[in-house]
């Protein structure tokens, strides 16, 4: 019953957020600018919520989003390039995804033995060395990167990624694949011994979290006509990560709000450049010392919701 | 017919040796004791059989199956399953998702339809659902699905970690001090289900436990382990007699007597 | 056969470099498990510590290192009073990104009050500025300097963390903070401590750096860093003779690919390694994989 409920909420926001935006850029009231901040924080949903099933659910420390990420965007940049279509960048898209899925599997397959910080380390060279290999082909233009590729994303690609990726990774969460995944957070050895063959779930879902970075990849590339090796270097992994963990492991709502929230702190911040990171830093500084859990622990938007629903009608029925 | 064999197994991390040259033999539907003093290895050998440390010698078998060098989820895929002496529950996955998990090997649908649910997910899902109903219901927590594990009692903890087990639909049960930290009337009951789970699952069970009364009252055979070594094995009635066991449980003096 | 002497040379004085960094981060994290990611700040605010010592207080080579030693000391034990000591409960990502945020409120906040400008170290002068050929290879006296100095401090390490009970308690709480702190060792002190000696190695790594490359500025840090914790790594991380075993290797490995015309995948080349010697041995060169207990 309450699985019901929460799907019907949840798809009721997705259809509200679509038509409300949808409807202001029409009237207007959503300019250039405005509509950047939006693709950004789309981007940045897609990457942290991906993010978040490989290392909030399933327990896997990654600091190489950034290298998938860039798989995605140069891939689709250089099929859009020729081909500037709609179809183009569908498959640009699609094969960027998939490439960086391909390199999830290969790099994950070795590395992903390796627990906690060795992990993550290895991600991170793993990411420099993607960065490197793009500084230097020659089809990607070297250092300089790619320029003039050409602006397909709109609101309508925009929002069926990034509900899409959402929903993709709220279903295998909700999944046996999913709970297994799980479970190799939740204790190591216990999920072995039920069965989950450790080291095929965390290849899965490190190459499914890779997928969805490349799709974010993707967009970038086809809404800010410019990329280059330096822009998904460690620190953009960081600032994925950084989103992950204030809004909380372990909880795709959390991976909204944060991007949507700190999104707007830095926006708002962009009119004190020289202060901005100093404030920024201070404020993630601030939020780990008095949420170290992330704004939303490990708990969905919708549990919330329904936890106070089901308290009010037990004190309706208490009082009645 | 032998369901499990074990031959000559042993184990030494660095110098020290934790299991040496043990044998021991299941027989099909037997339930079986392993006991022993603290750090005998009794839960070394549950280590080794269930693959989580790699034997540095002898043989395991079950049926004609050679499981020594293999993964754990190899391992249980071949119906071994195991419960852990220090509760090893997913404690912030519900009850009912803690079964679940344990039932993913029968699972019957892959990556891409978990992804969409579609194809056979919500099949296979309802299915397992109802399984793990039934399965919690007979275990006594039908009424805990929906709690997250990690606040169960400690008795209700050592069931799921059965309840876990089972679902994994195991012919050889391993049973870690299921009933260590329990009071009598909890450990009388923990007898009567493991009797009846027995019956109802057709299972070959071998039982780690402290707890002489339990132990003696429900198991065929016994196991003695001391020092990595099995100093005896035989009927409840043979064990209890044993001087050897006598000496490894109260030492020296209390054999001579 | 000479080239490959000379980028040798080059290679232990970068190796140096990468060393006392990455024993900061190996004894940070062997003590607090924790990636200090400000750490490659301290060693940045060191630097400019040292240039301000040396160009605008116009004082000699060793006292600026010793001020910019201490400077970085206090700044580190700090940083680990204010930020990392509240969060000692908390889950270790909760601390990452703590030390995420301080590492940007120290480059951001040099560039706010010092600019983002590159500085230039004053060039050195008298024996400093001295260079010989031994055998062919080209050998500096700044170079010298930097493995001299690199020596004494490491020795100096060893003769704390092994000869002291500050040491001896540092070793304990890294080994088993509950015990430790049962067989009534301090357990704050010792963790400031252990901020404070990595600091003050971080401290005197920038200045060297700052004397040997001339440039520098608010990033400075951020690529050095990285490749010094990848030392710590490689070498096992925690233990401190594999930080300075490890900061040796990829200073050599580093020079000597870009020596021999790779420096396009230098970098690339490091972190290749890094992974193939973690697959190799998941707990670094000197480190002990233990299994976990069951």
């Amino acid at each position: 019953m309450g699985k019901h409920k929460k799907r019907i909420l949840q798809l009721a926001f997705f259809a509200a957020t679509y038509l409300a935006v949808a409807a202001l850029i029409r009237a207007g009231t959503i300019n250039d600018f405005s509509f950047a901040v939006i693709v950004t924080i789309c981007i940045n949903i897609i990457l942290s919520s991906s993010l978040n099933m490989v290392t909030g659910f399933a327990g896997q420390f990654s600091l190489g989003h950034a290298g998938f990420m860039s798989i995605g965007a140069y891939v689709c940049a250089l099929t859009i390039l020729r081909r500037p279509t709609p179809l183009g960048f569908l498959l640009g898209m699609l094969g960027g995804a998939l490439l960086a899925a391909l390199v999830g599997l290969l790099v994950g397959l070795p590395t992903l033995r390796l627990r906690g910080d060795y992990l993550a380390i290895a991600t991170l060279g793993m990411a420099e060395i993607i960065r490197v290999v793009f500084l230097n082909l020659e089809i990607t233009n070297g250092a300089a990167g790619l320029s003039f590729i050409p602006q397909l994303v709109d609101w309508n690609w925009l929002f069926a990624a990034t509900a899409g990726t959402l929903l993709l990774i709220a279903n295998f969460l909700n999944s046996s694949p999913g709970r297994a995944c799980i479970a190799i957070q939740e204790d190591e050895v216990a999920a072995e011994a039920v069965g989950v063959n450790t080291l095929r779930y965390k290849v899965t879902v490190f190459s499914l979290g890779a997928f969805f970075a490349g799709i974010g990849g993707a967009l970038y590339a086809a809404y800010f006509y410019f990329i280059k090796p330096d822009l998904f270097g460690f620190s953009r992994s960081v600032d994925i990560l950084v989103i992950v963990v204030v809004g909380g492991m372990g909880s795709l709502s959390g991976s909204v709000v944060a991007s949507v929230l700190l999104m707007v702190v830095s926006t708002a911040l962009q009119a004190y450049p020289a202060l901005r990171m100093i404030l920024y830093s201070l404020l993630l500084v601030a939020v780990m010392l008095f949420r170290p859990q992330g704004l939303m622990g490990s708990k969905e938007v919708a549990d919330l919701v329904f936890t106070r629903f089901r308290r009010a009608e037990k004190t309706e029925k208490q009082g009645g | 017919m032998s369901i499990l064999t074990i031959q000559n197994l042993s184990k030494s991390f660095g110098g020290i040796t934790a299991v040496s040259d043990v044998n021991l033999a299941l027989e099909c539907g037997e339930l079986v004791g392993l006991i022993g003093p603290n750090g005998a290895g009794k839960t070394t050998v549950f280590n080794l059989l269930t693959g989580v440390y790699t034997p540095t010698g002898g043989e395991i078998r079950l049926g004609d199956l050679a499981l020594q060098g293999k993964k754990p989820h190899y391992i249980c895929g071949k119906g071994v399953a195991r419960t852990f002496q220090n509760i090893r529950l997913f404690k912030n996955m519900t009850v009912l998702n803690n079964v679940r998990t344990a039932m993913h090997q029968h699972a019957g649908y892959g990556t891409l339809s978990s992804l969409l649910h579609l194809g056979r997910y919500h099949s296979e899902e309802q299915d397992m659902e109802t399984r793990a109903a039934e399965l919690l219901d007979r275990l006594g927590l039908g009424d805990k699905a929906d709690e997250l594990a990690g606040n169960l009692s400690y008795g209700e903890q050592r069931h799921l970690e059965i309840a876990r087990a089972l679902a994994t639909e195991p012919v050889l049960l391993l049973l870690d001090e299921p009933a260590a930290g329990m009071n009598p009337a909890e450990t009388l009951r923990l007898t009567r289900l493991l009797h009846d789970i027995r019956q109802q699952f057709n299972l070959t069970m071998l039982l780690i436990e402290h707890d002489m009364s339990l132990v003696m009252n429900i198991c065929e055979r016994i196991y003695v382990l001391d020092y990595g070594c099995v100093i005896a094995s035989g009927s409840p009635a043979d064990i209890r007699r044993d001087s050897r066991v006598i000496k490894a449980y109260l030492g020296e003096e209390a054999g001579h007597v | 056969m000479d080239v490959f002497l000379q980028q040798l040379i080059n290679g232990l004085s970068l190796g140096s470099i990468y060393a006392l960094v990455a024993l900061g981060y190996t004894m940070v994290y062997g003590i607090i498990k924790l990636i200090n990611f400000a750490h490659c700040d301290l060693y940045m605010v060191g630097a400019y510590i040292g240039y301000l010592c040396m160009t605008h207080a116009g004082l000699g080579f060793f006292p600026s290192l010793l001020l910019s030693m201490a400077g970085c000391m206090l700044l580190g034990v700090l940083i680990e009073k204010i930020a990392y000591k509240p969060l000692r409960n908390a889950p270790r990502i909760s601390l990452l990104i703590t030390a995420i945020g301080m590492s940007l409120l120290l480059e951001y906040g040099m560039m706010f009050f010092f600019s983002p400008n590159v500085r230039t170290y004053p060039p050195m002068t008298g024996l400093m500025a001295r260079s010989f050929t031994v055998g062919g290879v080209l050998l500096s006296m700044q170079q010298v300097v930097i493995w001299l100095i690199t020596l004494a401090l490491m020795l100096l390490l060893q003769y704390l963390v092994h000869r002291t009970r500050a040491g001896r308690a540092m070793r304990a709480v890294s080994l088993d903070k509950d015990a430790a702190r049962l067989m009534g060792i301090d357990i704050d002190a010792t963790i400031s401590y252990t901020f404070a000696i990595g600091s003050a190695l971080a401290g005197a790594a920038g200045m060297l750096v700052g004397v040997y490359y001339n440039t520098i500025n608010p990033l400075m840090g951020v690529l050095p860093g990285l490749k010094a914790f990848v030392a710590a790594v490689v070498g096992g991380i925690g233990i401190i003779p594999g930080a300075m075993a490890g900061g040796y290797l990829i200073g050599i490995v580093e020079v000597l690919v870009s020596g021999y015309g790779f420096s396009m995948y230098r970098d690339a080349i490091v972190f290749a390694l890094l992974i193939l010697i973690l697959i190799v041995r998941p707990a670094g060169l000197l480190g002990k994989h233990e299994g976990e207990k069951v």
